[in-house]
């Protein structure tokens, strides 16, 4: 599943980061890349650091050590000086949680709009123009609608999209937080756990969601799942942690054979389709 | 009672448990009895230029009976024994306009108790088998208040409407006017709060700062420059925004419960101070003589203007009246709080007020769509302390006279009762809940002592029944299918999708 692998500069590179709690090493000395166009995938067990790599990404932890780079548009982003709004806002990297955190007070589509925040904030001139009911503001919320339509489309939700998202049920809440990380016309997309609590049809369903994700809009996705049906399905490269430590990296045929990523994550001497089988719980 | 008509009265809903029931009537004694005997039981009386104790133990003893038995009716016509409960209630009713008591204090007492446990019983007879659970309840009154907001298209307009020609109706005299001046100074700054506390969703319980800087800063500017009002509004403002700036730098960083002290804390420093600089602000004798507004500075409501100086009535041709200024006074205030709705139901969509509310309902995932939440909390802090300090400088030239005293923590309370009691974000519901809130005790200012007893009870039955407030429903600032509402959408589904 090698699609064209780029040899230019990665979109995201991370390199020797290291984050701890007082005496807890909770990631250590982690580098990896994830490129535009890809699909990267960090599994591991529980407690190996994952969302913790994805906190210092996205701003929410500061790293201990370490180096994180974005680059795109000819430009380059050093994430860990970087405040967190202004990874998403001008970095361009969007996330979503391990619990769901939606606006769940407000509409669907209103979820959607506030994902275009700073686009909309500066078509209504910081609210001046808009006060003033000025046709730019106009025009742009109406093209800001357009993009929450398509992004609904593409998640099945149009039906529901004046629903108060609170009451959506967990799946569509899910592909919703979803649609609202895209509407914010991320570069990369980081997506803590999406399959978690998602019934099998509801995975496969988000499967197809990331590919068309990666290969309709060209950005690149940072993926973190249990569910390894979806992550051998359609992630192009996968990182494996363990204790904070990166034990494997490499394309889905080769991580799966490598016996560090056995022996530590998928058990010893087991058959392999079984043991992918326990891995999903 | 009969205890065999009890049972049989009970076998249909439930088994009554006695004990449980007695237990928990007699702790409600206990308590009342704990509360009384200080504050009642033991009362000092002047005896020949002497303090002496006077001990009132009866009243004490009657009021932890009737409390005892008004919790026991209470359990018992909860637990299907509405029928005898409100018959003795009926009975005690009746018995207690007639029967001898130590004070009046305890006839009201009893009379009110026997009135609210007759009313619970007629209520548990009425819907003995619906018993609602608390979501279903929710769900109801959120109902209701939907209905409610589809409503206000037209209570709204005509609100207004009645606002606009309320000094021109028969009835309209000067105490009138000045209540609706009141009302709506109040309903202006809980329009304020509104945006702080009910978009954004920070708990600001210093508010009345801001009312105060307006008002001092009306006040000063306009004696030690003489700047007119119309000058002094806007600077007003500008300088109150200025102090919700200074204050929004350094709190925003904290959150809920910290927010919420903090803010009490500069309340109270602002109010400390204008007291404590005495050279600058007159101390506790505040400001005295401030200028009264002129009409757009064009004429003054004087009955002999100065020499060069138009007077109102002249220029109108009018006879003079000391109430021409009370009228525009009125007006000046409508058009103030108007100024706050429209430009609340504007920004709700707009960006900032949809960043507003998301920051409310969640302010991690607001970061990471790239929200700065700094410069919206400090937006948001700005916006309301403006409309503060303009309110306080309407409420300086209205009054000709502030002091400290007006801007207790008291009145920050109470602008922010009139924000959660009308359900945060709705503005129909500020206007309610300040009728209710400032209206009510104004118009029963005679019964003098039970006035703030009855507002007490009335914000803890509106908490029981309405934790969200009265009308805390929402609806959507943008519809993807504009020609059903989107609650009509989701109560036809029955809520759920």
């Amino acid at each position: 599943m090698n699609r064209n692998p780029d040899d230019g500069e990665p979109l995201l590179a991370v390199d020797h980061l290291s984050m701890r709690f007082g005496g807890l090493v909770a990631v250590n000395d982690v580098s990896f890349a994830a490129r535009d166009r890809q699909i990267t995938a960090i599994i591991g067990p529980n407690g190996a650091g994952k969302t913790t790599v994805f906190n210092c990404l996205t701003g929410f932890y500061a790293p201990s050590v370490g180096r994180l780079t974005v680059s795109h548009s000819g430009q380059r982003w050093w994430l860990e000086r970087m405040e967190a709004h202004r990874i998403a806002g001008a970095a361009r990297v969007a996330r979503t949680f391990q619990n769901v955190r939606l606006f769940g007070g407000m509409s669907v589509l209103e979820n959607l709009i506030v994902a275009q925040h700073i686009k909309l904030m500066r078509a209504s001139g910081f609210t001046l123009a808009g006060l003033l009911g000025l046709p730019v503001y106009r025009r742009a919320e109406r093209a800001a609608v357009e993009l929450a339509r398509y992004w609904l489309d593409r998640v099945g939700l149009v039906d529901v999209a004046d629903w108060q998202a609170g009451n959506l049920p967990y799946g569509a809440q899910r592909r919703l937080e979803i649609a609202r990380a895209m509407c914010s016309e991320p570069r990369l997309l980081c997506l803590d756990e999406p399959a978690a609590g998602l019934n099998p049809r509801e995975s496969a369903d988000l499967s197809q969601l990331l590919t068309f994700i990666r290969d309709h809009h060209r950005i690149g996705v940072l993926l973190i799942e249990h569910d390894m049906s979806v992550v051998m399905a359609i992630s192009d490269h996968l990182v494996v942690l363990d204790y904070g430590r990166k034990i494997s990296e490499g394309p889905p045929a080769v991580v799966r054979h490598d016996p560090a990523v056995i022996r530590a994550y998928l058990g010893e001497d087991e058959d392999e389709s079984e043991s992918e089988d326990r891995a999903d719980g | 009672m009969n205890p065999t008509t009890a049972v049989t009265a009970t076998s249909r809903v439930q088994t009554l448990d006695w004990s449980a029931a007695l237990k928990d009537a007699g702790l409600a004694g206990l308590v009342a009895l704990l509360l009384t005997l200080p504050l009642v039981g033991l009362r000092t009386i002047e005896v020949q230029s002497r303090l002496t104790v006077e001990p009132h133990l009866a009243e004490v003893a009657l009021t932890a009976l009737l409390v005892f038995l008004g919790r026991l009716g209470l359990t018992l016509a909860a637990a299907g024994l509405a029928r005898p409960v409100l018959a003795a209630a009926t009975l005690a009713l009746a018995a207690g306009w007639v029967l001898p008591f130590p004070t009046e204090a305890l006839r009201v007492l009893m009379v009110i108790g026997a009135l609210v446990v007759a009313l619970r019983a007629l209520w548990a007879l009425h819907r003995r088998h619906d018993r609602l659970s608390q979501q279903e309840r929710d769900r109801r009154m959120d109902h209701l208040g939907a209905r409610f907001q589809d409503a206000t298209r037209l209570i709204g307009p005509a609100a207004v409407m009645l606002a606009v020609a309320l000094p021109f109706l028969p009835f309209a005299d000067r105490a009138t006017l000045d209540l609706g001046i009141l009302l709506l100074t109040y309903i202006m700054l809980g329009w304020g709060l509104n945006i702080v506390v009910g978009l954004a969703g920070l708990l600001d319980l210093g508010y009345v700062a801001f009312y105060a800087v307006g008002a001092y800063s009306y006040a000063l500017l306009a004696q030690t420059f003489g700047f007119s009002f119309w000058l002094c509004l806007p600077l007003a403002g500008l300088l109150a925004s200025f102090a919700g700036v200074m204050l929004g730098f350094p709190v925003l960083r904290l959150r809920g419960d910290y927010f919420a002290i903090v803010t009490l804390g500069f309340g109270e420093i602002v109010r400390i101070i204008l007291l404590n600089w005495a050279n600058f602000t007159g101390g506790p004798n505040g400001i005295a003589g401030i200028p009264r507004p002129s009409f757009f500075g064009i004429a003054d409501f004087t009955a002999a203007p100065e020499p060069g100086r138009l007077a109102f009535h002249q220029l109108f041709g009018l006879q003079y009246t000391p109430l021409h200024r009370i009228i525009f006074l009125y007006y000046l205030i409508l058009a103030l709080a108007l100024l706050v709705n429209l430009f609340t139901l504007r920004i709700r969509r707009l960006p900032l007020g949809r960043a507003w509310e998301a920051l409310r309902e969640d302010d991690i995932a607001c970061t990471a769509l790239g929200i700065n939440r700094t410069t919206i909390k400090l937006a948001a802090f700005a916006i309301a302390a403006m409309f503060g300090g303009i309110a306080g400088s309407f409420f300086a030239t209205r009054q000709g006279f502030i002091s400290p005293e007006s801007f207790s923590f008291i009145e920050s309370a109470i602008i922010l009762a009139i924000v959660v009691l009308g359900g945060m974000g709705s503005q129909i519901g500020v206007v309610i809940a300040t009728l209710l809130v400032i209206g009510l005790p104004e118009v029963f200012r005679d019964l003098a002592q039970y006035r703030m007893l009855t507002f007490g009870a009335g914000m803890v039955l509106i908490m029981l029944w309405r934790p969200r407030g009265l009308l805390a429903h929402r609806e959507p600032t943008l519809l993807l299918h504009p020609r059903q509402s989107a609650f009509r959408r989701q109560a036809e589904a029955g809520g759920r999708p």
